[in-house]
């Protein structure tokens, strides 16, 4: 299966680990990937704060560019990129579209969040046909964050307080995903770097939620979430008075390590918080 | 001003003259620019109650609606709130009349950066305004080259040196360099110029 693909700029930098996950699961899924040749950034946070018009003018740049690919399916991994790409599509597409300099081609591939993707019944069954080893004993809590999912008017999420993608796909893998209420709360995103006291306040919470629950570590989908989660956690910990240590696993990575695809250990290595320990107490080795 | 007695003496409120001219268009001008359909809440709260960063909010969402409804521009434009807000979205999936909240306080920090009203967290918006200028030196955001120059310009690495916690950014920064998380030479891409008339000249600040 061929089909499009908008990387988006934090998989060219700091998410190389995603990137390089989901290059290395797509090959054993079948799934050929065409990046969208001569891409934009979509214009994230700081186009749609203070430069609306832009913000979807430069996602819609990209999407022309898709449009003009053979594929009917466009995959994004960053769930930033894919609410940029939609809502870009949903104010085009109306009659304040005249409001915006670029006209929308027609044949437009149909956009997809990575992790809903992958979470379809074909998709899931392809996994679960590659399985090589069960992630028996991994007992985890998905974290989906807010613009996979939000607003669902534009991202046509149905379960959008409740998602199931990442729960499906962990459950598939052998391992068990623990329900819990903080799957879609907010992680404070690129406040990280200008407000990190609002950032060390809502992951302190996610952390302290996930120790109550029983999670041995946090599933993810998005590269923004990794990184405020994985990064900082000492700091944070210290900050409430506690020692967090939570993997913070992307999960493509875990597909990876499933279909024991080749990579999985130089993917990890990348992390700050180490995910190894957790991996090899239950007897999950993966590839180098 | 009939809880006045109930607000902080930080809260923006507090501080307007107990006579007040509202500017009557203030709703029209703003819905112009959405629809938001600011003019449906009926006060529920439940934007407020759902958010995540009220915490460190001076107005609370609701009330950031409330004084757009009476037309009170400049409390609203001043405000901390349109700036801490995370644009989570939380409030637009939330709300049962469908204002769209989240994109209302784009629509106002938009305006504030027009009318060159100060932030009053200038870090926040220079981490948008270095964001963009990155964006249109080379059509896609790099990293390698974006975080340091925020960090110089806005300030935040005197900060870190205050709250002496730059050695520890400094580590980290240096592990990340080492296991190969920032990419060594940005991406430029040929529409550039596309990108650069897309984003126009820079927001004036």
């Amino acid at each position: 299966m061929k089909v499009a693909y908008y990387p988006g700029c934090s998989l060219e930098g700091t998410a190389k680990d995603y990137a390089e996950s989901i290059q290395g699961i797509c090959a054993s899924l079948g799934i050929e990937l065409e990046e969208i040749p001569d891409w934009n950034c979509c214009g994230a946070t700081a186009a749609h704060s203070i430069h609306h018009r832009a913000g979807v003018e430069l996602a819609g740049r990209t999407l022309n560019l898709a449009s003009q690919m053979p594929h009917s399916d466009l995959l994004v991994p960053c769930p930033m990129c894919f609410n940029r790409l939609k809502t870009a599509s949903w104010a085009l597409n109306r009659d304040s579209a005249n409001r915006y300099g670029i006209v929308l081609q027609d044949s437009l591939p149909s956009v997809w969040d990575l992790a809903t993707f992958l979470a379809t019944d074909a998709m899931l069954q392809t996994t679960a046909e590659n399985m090589r080893t069960p992630l028996e004993g991994l007992q985890v809590v998905s974290y989906y964050g807010c613009m996979a999912n939000r607003p669902p008017e534009i991202t046509e999420a149905d379960n959008f307080e409740n998602p199931q993608a990442l729960d499906r796909i962990i459950q598939n893998l052998g391992a068990t995903a623990i329900p819990w209420a903080y799957k879609t709360d907010c992680c404070g995103a690129s406040q990280v770097l200008s407000r990190p006291d609002i950032v060390s306040h809502l992951v302190g919470k996610l952390y302290d939620m996930a120790e109550r629950v029983g999670a041995q570590a946090i599933v993810v989908s998005c590269q923004m979430c990794q990184a405020n989660l994985d990064m900082h956690q000492e700091k944070i910990g210290a900050e409430w008075g506690k020692r967090f240590s939570f993997p913070v696993y992307y999960f493509t990575e875990l597909i990876g390590l499933a279909h024991n695809v080749s990579g999985v250990k130089r993917w990890l290595s990348r992390h700050i918080t180490d995910p190894i320990s957790l991996l090899e107490q239950l007897n999950l080795r993966g590839n180098p | 001003m009939a809880d006045s007695h109930t607000l902080d003496k930080k809260h923006p409120a507090s501080m307007l003259p107990e006579t007040i001219t509202p500017d009557v268009r203030f709703l029209q001008q703003v819905e112009a620019a959405g629809p938001f359909q600011a003019s449906a809440c009926y006060q529920c709260r439940k934007c407020t109650n759902g958010c995540p960063v009220s915490f460190a909010m001076d107005l609370y969402p609701d009330e950031v609606i409330r004084l757009v409804i009476v037309g009170l521009p400049q409390t609203v434009l001043h405000s901390q709130t349109i700036w801490v807000c995370a644009a989570c979205e939380t409030c637009t999936t939330r709300c049962p009349n469908d204002v769209k909240i989240a994109e209302l306080m784009d629509c106002l920090k938009e305006t504030a950066v027009q009318k060159g009203i100060p932030c009053p967290h200038p870090q926040i918006l220079d981490l948008h305004n270095i964001f963009l200028k990155d964006l249109k030196r080379w059509g896609r955001v790099c990293e390698t080259t974006f975080i340091p120059e925020y960090l110089l310009r806005s300030g935040m690495l005197r900060r870190m040196w205050q709250a002496h916690t730059l050695g520890a950014e400094i580590k980290l920064g240096w592990r990340m360099g080492r296991k190969g998380r920032f990419a060594l030479l940005p991406k430029t891409i040929k529409g550039k110029k596309e990108v650069r008339n897309i984003l126009g000249r820079p927001e004036k600040r």
